[in-house]
This record gives structure tokens, sequence and C-alpha cells, in this order.
């Protein structure tokens, strides 16, 4: 290990100061606003932690690992939810799941009363906290019922940056998002590799073989195959104006999640008999054909 | 490795004691694991859909019960016929029987987006409660994570059988216990005083997510006055709905909430003190 940042070519430095992924969960959500334009809301000096860590000896976080932040983002009402991907693996319990529940609902609140107000969702989550279960799954659920009727109003965009993913239940919530932002870094998927291994052997899924898991819950192919709006670089500039842009387009006219027909015949077209190239799914669910 | 051999069917039997059919599809292009019917329900006319296990299924990781991708797509297509079918003021009831203890696990699934599937039933099924349509969950086995949030947990009112064999749960047991490395033993003894963590069907209804738990004679053999029963709630469940809001509120504003989800009403309660603060 070096101690001394000397070591470091300055060309590396330049590129290591514009990572996204190098960012914690509040840093990031910071990167999305106009200057001194927004403040946290429910923050760690509040104190507002789980109830339910501290007897199972798990040390609670007095954000319970989601920041949520309110400001403008080009001069329009915005409130950035940002789960922290270095508390329990970003994943989601009560409080978390209360605080973004309230943010979408009063999100939609301010809207139908004539105050614009978008959202944006940096989910870096591994979904569920197991600690919490239950109140975890009933929180997913409840996110959902939530930001199907902010969607209905205001646009929200959803980010999954990396490097924790978006998985499990809060994998539904970014299908359901009126966009869906990736890096290549991200990924996206309901089961984790992990999961899946544990349930059906290797031979169903390779949990260490990192190329395959690229290869199917990977940035680039959840954007070939039309699953993601916008594919973008590590990078914080970039990231922020591919979400500016999508907010600026507002309240999409079609929803991935409403095309019933056209993802049951492709399902339909698909054999199940042998494993499928992930590459080979690119032709057939090509993203110029989906929307 | 999955353990469960023996198949559940507490789903297709409540299924065809409530519905008063076998519940097989006409459309060709559903999976013979998606049961949908309509059949009375008090006055109304309600549609009854349940995911059963189907040995035959073409996806392999999809024959014992779990919802996969053919599932999913069904379920969104016949709770969104009864949207787009809507001509009266009154919006008909759907019925959704949940018996399934998984979503499906496997490699196929994760590459042709099984998270999207989900969103899809939950999308149709969130649009139907938000349409007016009372949606009611009738858990009779197991609602299971990916499951549920796929098939059930959108419903306006959720009832549950009072029965061992309900479980309602983020993870079955034994993976719960690996992913947060104690032993199902141990598991079990925090579950009896962590209320979420609990398999309990009972400890379940302490989270004020539940409008009703049902004591049935037998839960594996519908009785006719257990029929009757179970009819009369849900019509009573159809009935609070249309009353009510068509939000999820009921959830977190019921008795038991009040106790258990303290710190979801004081976190809801603080944003929306803070959110209209000006800074």
């Amino acid at each position: 290990m070096t101690t001394s940042t000397e070591a470091l070519p300055s060309a590396h430095m330049a590129k290591r100061r514009d990572s996204f992924i190098e960012l914690n969960g509040r840093e990031r959500a910071i990167t999305f606003f106009d200057p001194d334009s927004w403040r946290e809301l429910l923050g760690p000096f509040d104190r507002i932690e789980s109830p339910w860590l501290l007897p199972q000896n798990v040390t609670p976080q007095s954000d319970d690992g989601c920041i949520v932040l309110k400001g403008k983002i080009d001069g329009i009402s915005t409130v950035v939810i940002s789960m922290e991907p270095a508390f329990q693996g970003g994943s989601l319990g009560e409080v978390s799941g209360a605080k973004i529940c309230a943010a979408l609902d009063l999100a939609c609140r301010d809207t139908e009363n004539g105050i614009r107000t978008n959202a944006v969702l940096l989910l870096e989550t591994g979904g569920v906290r197991l600690t919490e279960a239950n109140l975890g799954l009933a929180a997913v659920a409840e996110i959902i019922a939530s930001l199907l009727s902010l969607r209905k109003v205001s646009p929200i965009v959803c980010l999954s940056a990396g490097t924790v993913g978006c998985f499990g239940g809060m994998s539904l919530v970014a299908a359901l998002s009126s966009y869906m932002v990736m890096t290549t870094e991200g990924r996206l998927g309901l089961n984790g590799p992990e999961v899946i291994e544990q349930e059906h052997g290797v031979e169903e899924f390779d949990s260490k073989d990192r190329t395959l898991i690229w290869a199917i819950d990977g940035g680039e192919q959840r954007y070939a195959t039309g699953l993601a709006d916008v594919l973008v670089k590590d990078d914080v500039g970039e990231i922020r104006q591919a979400v500016r842009s999508l907010l600026k387009a507002g309240v999409p006219s079609v929803y991935r999640s409403e095309q019933v027909d056209l993802y049951r015949k492709r399902i339909a077209a698909l054999d199940p008999a042998y494993q499928w190239n992930p590459e080979d799914l690119r032709k057939t669910w090509h993203r110029e054909n989906t929307k | 490795m999955s353990t469960d051999s023996i198949l559940s069917t507490r789903g297709r039997v409540w299924f065809e004691a409530l519905a008063g059919q076998s519940g097989k599809s006409t459309d060709p292009r559903d999976p013979d694991s998606v049961l949908v019917a309509d059949a009375p329900l008090g006055e109304a006319q309600a549609r009854f859909l349940c995911v059963v296990p189907n040995a035959a299924a073409r996806f392999p990781r999809a024959r014992e019960g779990e919802v996969g991708l053919e599932e999913a797509y069904a379920l969104a297509t016949h709770v969104r016929e009864v949207i787009d079918s809507h001509k009266s003021v009154d919006r008909r009831p759907i019925i959704a029987i949940v018996d399934v203890k998984s979503q499906a696990y496997g490699r196929r699934e994760e590459t042709a987006a099984i998270y999207l599937a989900a969103a899809v039933a939950a999308d149709a099924y969130a649009s139907a409660r938000m349409l007016g349509h009372p949606v009611i969950a009738l858990v009779v086995g197991q609602a299971l994570s990916g499951a549920f949030l796929t098939h059930g947990y959108q419903a306006n009112r959720i009832l549950a059988f009072d029965d061992p064999g309900v479980i309602i749960h983020a993870m079955h047991k034994e993976a719960a216990a690996r992913v947060t490395r104690r032993s199902v033993a141990e598991l079990d003894k925090l579950a009896e005083t962590i209320v979420p963590l609990s398999y309990d069907i009972k400890d379940y209804a302490k989270l004020g997510l539940l409008y009703d738990l049902l004591k049935v004679k037998d839960a594996d053999k519908p009785q006719t006055a257990d029929v009757d029963l179970v009819k009369e709630r849900i019509s009573a469940a159809v009935d609070d709905a249309r009353r009510g809001p068509k939000d999820l509120s009921s959830r977190w504003l019921s008795a038991a909430a009040a106790t258990t989800r303290s710190a979801t009403l004081k976190t809801r309660e603080a944003m929306f003190s803070q959110w209209s603060q000006t800074s």
C-alpha cells in the first residue's frame, strides 16, 4: 500500500476526480443539483435509525443508508434519493423504505398541487435487508405503489452506476421508473448470481464468473437489449448531463412495463432447451425495436 | 439446492373451490401454471388468478410453482383484460390466490430480464387498484419475496389463512440463514423477538399489513363452510377496498402498524414536516 500520492501519475489523478462510482451515496446525490440549491431531509443529525438492527448486534446508521436531498435541477424542484452502497450493501430496511416512499408521495402531492417535482433514484442496492426481512419486502411493495402514482405526473430517473448494482425487489423499482440510466459498471437483475448458484448449483450460474455476470446483468447488455434508456461512462459530468436531459424530456408516453404483448412475444420466441448466449439476445431484443 | 419435492396443491384447490372451475386458460399463449377464471363473488363478477406448479413448464426453473417469466406476463395480460373490459361504474374485483414458493431462480430468467416481467405484473395489479378495481390477495400457502411482489403484494387488501403452512417472507428460511450467516435455530430464536424476521403468519399479522387472518378447518382440503366463510370475507374486503383510498396507506395506518411500524410512521411524519420547510 502506498502512503504517498506522489506515486500516482497526474493523469490518473484527474481521471479519479471525475469518477462517480468512487463517491459515497451523499456525494453522488449532490452532483446533480444546481449550486447551493439543495438541502438534506432526515439527515444523520435527525438520527432516525432502524430499530431492528441493534438487537441483532448490527450497528445502525443515523440515515439508515438512504440519503434524501431536495433542491433544484435546472431550476425545477427535484428530490434525489441515494442508497448508500457502503451501509449493509445498500439494502432496504423499514426506515430507508419509509423515507423513499414518503419522498415519492410528497413529490406527487406537490406536482398535483402545481409545484412540479421530479425524482432521481440512485439505486446501489442488493434489495431487501434480510435483518428486517418482511418490513423490507413490504417497503418495496409500497415504494412501487408510490412510484407508479408519481410516474404519471413527473419523470423519475433511476441510475445503476456501480459497484453494488441494483438487485432484488429494487430491480422492479428500476423497471417501473420513467427512465433507466446505467454505466458499464452498473448491473440490473432480480436474483443475484450467488442466490441462483445456491438454489440450483454452479452449472446454473457460476457466481464467480464476472464476465458471465456482466454479460447478463451489465449496463452494456441492458442498454443493447433496450432495457436501459441511456448508457454512460463512469463520469460525474456525463451522468449528470444524461439525468438532466431525461428530466427535461418529462413524462414518457410509453413504458416498458406496459408493453405486455411485446415482451410475451419475445419470451415465447426464446427456446429454453439450452442456455442462451446473452450476445444473441441483442439481435432480437434490439433497443430500436422496443419503444 | 431446492429441497421441496412435494409440490403444493393449495393454490389449485382453493382456486377451484372459490371460482368453481378449473381455471384453464383459453389464451394459447398461457402456460398451464396460470389459472384464470371469472366467477361470481357476492353481487359482483370477479376475476380469479392463481399460479400453480406445472411439471411440464417450458422453463426448467419454473416447474415447481415458482413465478417465472411466462407466469408473470400471463398474470399481467389477465389483469389488464379486466381493466380494458371495464364498462360499468363499478370496477370488477380481482382476486389473487397466492401460493408461490419463490420467483424463478435461473440464468435464463436473468438473461431475459425476469425483473421486468415481475414489474410488468406488479404494474398491472397496481394500475387496476389505482383505477378503482378492488384487488384482493388471499394467501393460502407461501407468499415469498419476488413471487409475492409479482403476484399479490400490490393488492388493496391482503387476507391470509391462520395456518402453519402459510408463510409470507422475504426469503425462505434456509437461504435467509445462509445469507445472514446464522443457523436456522439462531434465526428462529431471533424471530421470537424481532417480528419482521418471523416465519409465523401470526407474527406477520402484527405488522399491520393484513386486512384479515382467517381460521379455516383444513387449509389443504376446502370444506363447504370454510369456502362460504372465505367468500364472505373476501367480499367484505372488496367492499372495504371500494370505500377506502386507492393507495396502500391502509397498511401503515392500521392499528397493528401503530406499534410495530412506529419507525415507519415517525419517518413519514418527519419527512412530511421537513419537506416543506424552506432552507
